[in-house]
C-alpha cells in the first residue's frame, strides 16, 4: 500500500473528523483492503443474509504493545472475535469492525495492523462489513483500540450448552497453555526478557466445524480460555453446572519454555491468557475418536485429555499436582502479580 | 527444566513420603518459615500426603504479609503527591488504612511494577524531574538488590531517586514466635532463599538455645518432603541439628558478595511487623551515610499509627497460633478479592494460599 496516497506519516484528529481527511484513509486503506460487495455499498451499516439461527459476539482489543512476537492487535480482534463466535457452535461469516486510534499513531502501523486484519479475515472466511474510525487525543487512547463484532450460522448439528455438560464427561485441549499471555509478558514495559515463545493466535473456527461435522450433539461445549486462562473457565464451567472438574497436572500441555518463563515470573500458566487454545467437553463414548481428529488437525497438533466432570466436589476444580497431592484450582482475582522473591 | 522437574518427580517424592509415614511415631508441630513454602505445600497438595501426626504451621516469611499497615499508606501517600512509585507486584493489592496502591494507582498515581529496583534507578534516570521511589520490602532474600540500587544511583550521581524501606530478618522473627507463651512448634524448616544469602551460621544459636532442630529447606515438592524428613528424623530421634536440605543453592557462609553490598547500605535496627509489633533488631535500617536514599527522611511523611481491621487475626496466623480456616472472617467477608488483611492477598500468605490451593475448603 503507498503511503504517499495518504499524504501524512501520522494519524491526526482529522481523520477521524468526518470530512475529506476521513474519507481519504477509508477510501486509499479500509476500502481498498476490505472491499467485497457488502462494504462496497458504503452504506451507514450493511444488509447481509444469514441462513437460520445466528451467533453474535462482540469483542474490544487493548492490547499493549500492539505488535508483539506472533503478531499483532489487528490479527487479535479477528481471531478473538471468529473464535467467540466459532465457541457457539457456529460458523463465522461476518465481522464488523471499528477503530479508535490515539493521534500519532504511525500511518505506516495503521496500515501494518490492517493488511493483518485482511490476511487473518482471509484465512478465517470472514468478510468486513461494516466499521468505524474514530481520532481521539494524544493520551487519551493507548495508540489504538479496535472493536470487532462477528455474525455467524450456528451449526445444524450444534448443541452446545453447559447444561448438557453430564459427570464422566471429558475436557480435551487443543494446545500448549499460556502462549500468548507469556509473549506479551516478555515485551511489556519493565519485564522483558529474552524467549522466543511466540503469540498462538489464532482462528480456530475449522477445526470447531469438523468437529460439530462428525461428532454433533456429542459437544457439549466449546470454551476459548482468553483472559483468565484455563483455570478461570474451567472454574465458570463447574459453577455454571454445579459440578466438579477433575484434572491432572501431568496432562496439562505447556511448552518448556513457556513453563519456564512462567516460573521465572512467578506466574501460574493455569491463568495466564491464550487466544489460540480451545477446550472442549465431550461424551465419554467419543473421546478417542475427538483426539484423534484434533490432533491430526494443524490446529489441534498437540491436543490432550486434561480432565473430566465429576460429582465429587460440586462447584470446584481440583487438580491432581505431579507428586499426587491435591488443590484446588480457583478463579483469578484481578490481574495476576509477579511475586515478590 | 533443569533442576525443577527432578525436584517435582512423584517417585521420589513418593519414596520420601513412605519414610517420613514409616518413622513418625507422634505428634509434631513444625513452622516452614517462608511464604514460598507455604505456597508450594499447598499448591502441590503435600499437606494432605503427610501423616496426620504432623502438623504444619505456617510461618511469618511473607514480606508483604509483614510490611506494616503504615508504611501501605505512606507509599500512597508518597503517590499521591505526584512520586513515580515502584513496586514489587503482589505489594499493591494489600489494602492500606483506607486504600489500596492499585486503587491510588486508578486515582491517577504513576505506579510501575517492576521485577528488579535497579529499573527504578533507570526511571529516575529517564524521569530527572520527577521523584522516584521504591518500595523496597522484603527479607535478607530482596536487601542486596534493593541496597544495590541505592549503591547504582549513587554512582551515576542521581538525586531523583530513593526507596521506602521495609526490610526484615528472619533469625529475630524466630527467635520472637520460640519466645511467645502460646509457641507449640518442635522444628523449623528455614527459609532457603534467605538462606543463599546470609549463609546458615546466624541459625546455630538458635538451634542451641531452643534445643530445636532448624532444616534449611528449598521450595519444590522433593525439597518440602525432604526438609519435612529431616526435621521428623532428628524430632523422633531426640537430637536438635541444624542440618542443610537446600545445599545446591545454600552454603554454609552465604553470598559474600550480596553480604558486602547490604552491609554497605544498610544496618540492623528495630522494626514493625504487621500482625506481630516491633521486634528489636529484627530489619535493615538505612546508614548514615545514605539517609538522602531513604524515602521516609526525604519527604516528609506522616507518621500516623493507624490500627488493624478488629475482625482480622492475621497475628495469629503469622505466629502460627491458628491456621487460615480457624478465622471467622476466612472466604466469608475475606477474600483475596477483599482481602481484610495482607496474608490473603499475597500468593505466599497463608490465607491466600489456603483460599486458591486448599482442598480443606470444600465450601
Amino acid at each position: 500500500m503507498n503511503i504517499e496516497n495518504i499524504g501524512f506519516e501520522t494519524i491526526n484528529l482529522g481523520h477521524g473528523s468526518g470530512g475529506e481527511l476521513t474519507r481519504n484513509l477509508l477510501d486509499n486503506i479500509i476500502f481498498k483492503t476490505f472491499s467485497n460487495p457488502f462494504l462496497d455499498q458504503k452504506h451507514d451499516g450493511a444488509i447481509v443474509k444469514i441462513d437460520g439461527e445466528m451467533a453474535i459476539s462482540t469483542d474490544s482489543f487493548v492490547i499493549t504493545p500492539i505488535f508483539f512476537k506472533g503478531g499483532n492487535i489487528g490479527e487479535l480482534a479477528i481471531h478473538g472475535t471468529v473464535n467467540d463466535v466459532a465457541m457457539c457452535g457456529a460458523i463465522p461469516k461476518y465481522v464488523s469492525l471499528a477503530f479508535i486510534i490515539e493521534e500519532g499513531l504511525k500511518i505506516s502501523e495503521f496500515i501494518k495492523i490492517v493488511e493483518s486484519i485482511k490476511k487473518a479475515a482471509d484465512e478465517s472466511g470472514v468478510l468486513i462489513i461494516t466499521g468505524d474510525t474514530k481520532v481521539v487525543e494524544r493520551g487519551k487512547g493507548d495508540k489504538i483500540f479496535i472493536n470487532t463484532t462477528g455474525f455467524g450460522e450456528v451449526h445444524p448439528k450444534a448443541n452446545i450448552s453447559v447444561h448438557n455438560i453430564k459427570e464422566g464427561d471429558k475436557i480435551l485441549v487443543n494446545g500448549y497453555i499460556a502462549q500468548h499471555g507469556m509473549a506479551i509478558m516478555s515485551e511489556r514495559e519493565g519485564l522483558e526478557f529474552e524467549s522466543t515463545i511466540e503469540s498462538d493466535s489464532t482462528n480456530l473456527n475449522f477445526l470447531v466445524k469438523d468437529l460439530l461435522d462428525a461428532f454433533g450433539e456429542k459437544i457439549k461445549l466449546f470454551r476459548d480460555p482468553t483472559r483468565g486462562g484455563l483455570g478461570t473457565v474451567l472454574h465458570e464451567i463447574a459453577n455454571d453446572i454445579s459440578k466438579g472438574v477433575f484434572l491432572k497436572e501431568v496432562d496439562i500441555p505447556l511448552e518448556k519454555q513457556v513453563a519456564a518463563a512462567c516460573e521465572m515470573l512467578g506466574l501460574d500458566p493455569m491463568y495466564v491468557a491464550n487466544e489460540g487454545v480451545f477446550l472442549v467437553v465431550v461424551d465419554p463414548s467419543i473421546e478417542n475418536e475427538v483426539l484423534a481428529l484434533m490432533k491430526n488437525h494443524k490446529k489441534g497438533k498437540n491436543t490432550a485429555m486434561i480432565g473430566k466432570i465429576t460429582t465429587e466436589h460440586p462447584n470446584k476444580v481440583v487438580m491432581q499436582s505431579l507428586i499426587g497431592g491435591k488443590r484446588i484450582v480457583s478463579p483469578l482475582v484481578g490481574e495476576q502479580l509477579p511475586r515478590i522473591c | 527444566m533443569k533442576y525443577l522437574s527432578e525436584y517435582r518427580n512423584l517417585e521420589a517424592t513418593k519414596k520420601i513420603l513412605d519414610e517420613i509415614h514409616k518413622i513418625t511415631t507422634r505428634e509434631w508441630n513444625i513452622m516452614e518459615i517462608c511464604g514460598g513454602q507455604t505456597h508450594s505445600l499447598v499448591k502441590n497438595g503435600i499437606l494432605e500426603l503427610l501423616p496426620e501426626k504432623i502438623r504444619m504451621i505456617h510461618g511469618p516469611g511473607c514480606p508483604v504479609c509483614v510490611t506494616p499497615l503504615n508504611l501501605i499508606d505512606k507509599a500512597i501517600e508518597l503517590l499521591e503527591k505526584g512520586v513515580i512509585m515502584c513496586s514489587f507486584g503482589d505489594m499493591i493489592r494489600v489494602p492500606g488504612s483506607k486504600k489500596s496502591l492499585l486503587e491510588a494507582k486508578a486515582l491517577g498515581g504513576d505506579l510501575r511494577i517492576l521485577y528488579s529496583p535497579i529499573e527504578a534507578v533507570s526511571i529516575a534516570k529517564e524521569n530527572p524531574n520527577k521523584e522516584v521511589v521504591f518500595f523496597a520490602v522484603g527479607f535478607e532474600t530482596t536487601a542486596p538488590a534493593n541496597a544495590l540500587s541505592v549503591l547504582h544511583a549513587e554512582k551515576e550521581g542521581i538525586s531523583n531517586y530513593s526507596i521506602l524501606a521495609s526490610h526484615v530478618l528472619v533469625p529475630p522473627a524466630m527467635e520472637a514466635i520460640l519466645d511467645d507463651q502460646f509457641c507449640t512448634i518442635d522444628a523449623f524448616l528455614a527459609a532457603g532463599h534467605v538462606c543463599a544469602i546470609m549463609g546458615i551460621q546466624e541459625y546455630y544459636p538458635l538451634v542451641f538455645k531452643y534445643k530445636i532442630p532448624i532444616v534449611v529447606t528449598g521450595f519444590e515438592p522433593l525439597d518440602l518432603v525432604q526438609g519435612i524428613y529431616m526435621s521428623i528424623k532428628q524430632l523422633e530421634e531426640g537430637q536438635y541439628k541444624l542440618e542443610n536440605q537446600y545445599s545446591r543453592i545454600v552454603k554454609e557462609f552465604g553470598n559474600k558478595a550480596a553480604i558486602e553490598v547490604i552491609q554497605k547500605v544498610f544496618e540492623v535496627g528495630n522494626r514493625e511487623w504487621r500482625g506481630i509489633g516491633e521486634i528489636p533488631n529484627s530489619g535493615y535500617v538505612i546508614k548514615e551515610a545514605y539517609r538522602k536514599y531513604d524515602a521516609e527522611t526525604k519527604f516528609n511523611i506522616s507518621n500516623i499509627k493507624v490500627p488493624e481491621n478488629a475482625s482480622c487475626i492475621a497475628g495469629e496466623i503469622l505466629r502460627g497460633i491458628k491456621k487460615p480456616h480457624e478465622c471467622n472472617e476466612f472466604g466469608k467477608t475475606c477474600k483475596p478479592a477483599n482481602p481484610l488483611g495482607a496474608p490473603m492477598v499475597s500468593s505466599e500468605g497463608a490465607c491466600a494460599a489456603y483460599y486458591h490451593f486448599s482442598t480443606h475448603l470444600t465450601d
